[in-house]
């Protein structure tokens, strides 16, 4: 494939980086990349995944955008109230960059559907908001053998990590298991400041364009936390955990499956 | 001085708000319940009914996962940063 001038003019800026060069923004021509989630986290990882000139963006949700979305979800605008999330972001993708093929999928991600909505993509964004979905997604991802750029927010703090399944530590690894339901509170019972969905959300689009394009170094086998409050990260290590139920040397996870759990509630 | 324990935001209800605290403890087990004397409440929320830590939360001294140290054994000295990471979820 090769560039309009309008394109050349449009990814300069790109283009200019060494590390990027017409190779690099070919890449991300090329790259599909999944945003689970069009909420606070997927709004600023599509956006900017959008104007980067991601080739293809499949976004899957099955939310309405609601008024309380607005404080954070920056995809949406107050006219998108009622609308469907995955319409609202493809419609904002389409005016910022029209190079950008948007695959709307009106849906929650499930057990049944996962796996065959995953091996569509070369990576996958999880901007879910509940641990059965996160869950969820690191084992479609661990099956279909794709990259992940994990996000998570609350109150005032967010946490970002890659996965790259089988060989660096999954969100299984770390965490065993999810809470119980009431135990870990949600964004929509605890509060969140909005724009932390923005430094965390746009930190993994930059993993996910660091990992298209073939730079860097991901955020495998540590956690970055980010602490809005004191402005401190901090990373914390963690591996691969060869008792794991999923990526360990015994697998017990062979299919998957889906918690009962409904979206964690508030235990206080 | 004290060592440093981080309280993560699912914990602040049983910390009155307090994201970072002090203890005196010299190893993960008795923290757990010194954090208890101080805080009750915070040991349900990090154990389980045998004493062992939660599926869900990891302990970190000085960012190395005490899974990979000692485990409720590992020595606490003073200065040292204790960090207490559950699962989060939100995203929305």
């Amino acid at each position: 494939m090769n560039f309009t001038d309008e394109q050349i003019t449009r990814y300069s800026r790109h283009i200019l980086l060494p590390e990027v060069g017409g190779k690099g923004q070919k890449k991300l021509a090329q790259a599909r990349v999944l945003v689970v989630g069009a909420g606070g986290l997927g709004s600023p990882a599509i956006l900017y995944l959008a104007a980067a000139g991601i080739g293809t963006i499949g976004i899957i949700d099955n939310d309405v955008v609601d008024l309380t979305n607005l404080q954070r979800q920056v995809i949406h605008h107050t006219e998108d109230l009622g609308t469907s999330k995955v319409r609202s972001a493809q419609n904002k993708v389409k005016a910022l960059n029209p190079d950008v093929t948007v695959v709307p999928l009106e849906k929650r991600l499930d057990a049944n559907n996962a796996i065959d909505i995953i091996k569509d993509y070369d990576i996958i964004v999880d901007g879910a908001d509940n641990f059965p979905t996160k869950f969820l997604i690191n084992d479609a991802c661990y099956f279909t053998n794709r990259p992940l750029v994990h996000g998570a927010i609350l109150r005032f703090e967010g946490r970002v990590f890659t996965i790259l399944p089988r060989q660096t530590a999954c969100y299984r690894c770390i965490f065993k298991a999810p809470p119980p339901a009431g135990v870990v509170p949600s964004c929509q019972e605890a509060g969140v400041i909005g724009v932390l969905a923005g430094v965390i959300g746009t930190i993994q689009a930059t993993e996910v364009l660091k990992l298209v394009i073939g730079i860097g170094t991901p955020i495998t086998n540590r956690l970055l936390d980010y602490d809005a409050k004191t402005s401190r990260f901090r990373q914390v290590k963690v591996a691969k955990r060869p008792e794991c139920p999923l990526c360990g040397e015994h697998q017990e996870i062979s299919e998957l499956t889906e918690s009962e759990q409904p979206a964690c509630a508030l235990n206080t | 001085m004290p060592i440093n324990v981080r309280i993560p935001p699912p914990l602040l209800p049983v910390t009155g708000g307090k994201s970072e605290v002090e203890a005196m403890s010299s190893n993960i087990g008795s923290l757990l319940e010194e954090l208890e004397t101080n805080y009750p409440g915070m040991k349900e929320r990090l154990c389980d009914d045998q004493g062992e830590l939660r599926r869900f939360v990891n302990v970190y001294v000085n960012e190395e996962d005490i899974r990979f140290l000692d485990g409720k054994e590992t020595k606490l000295n003073e200065g040292d940063e204790v960090s207490i990471i559950p699962a989060i979820a939100g995203g929305n």
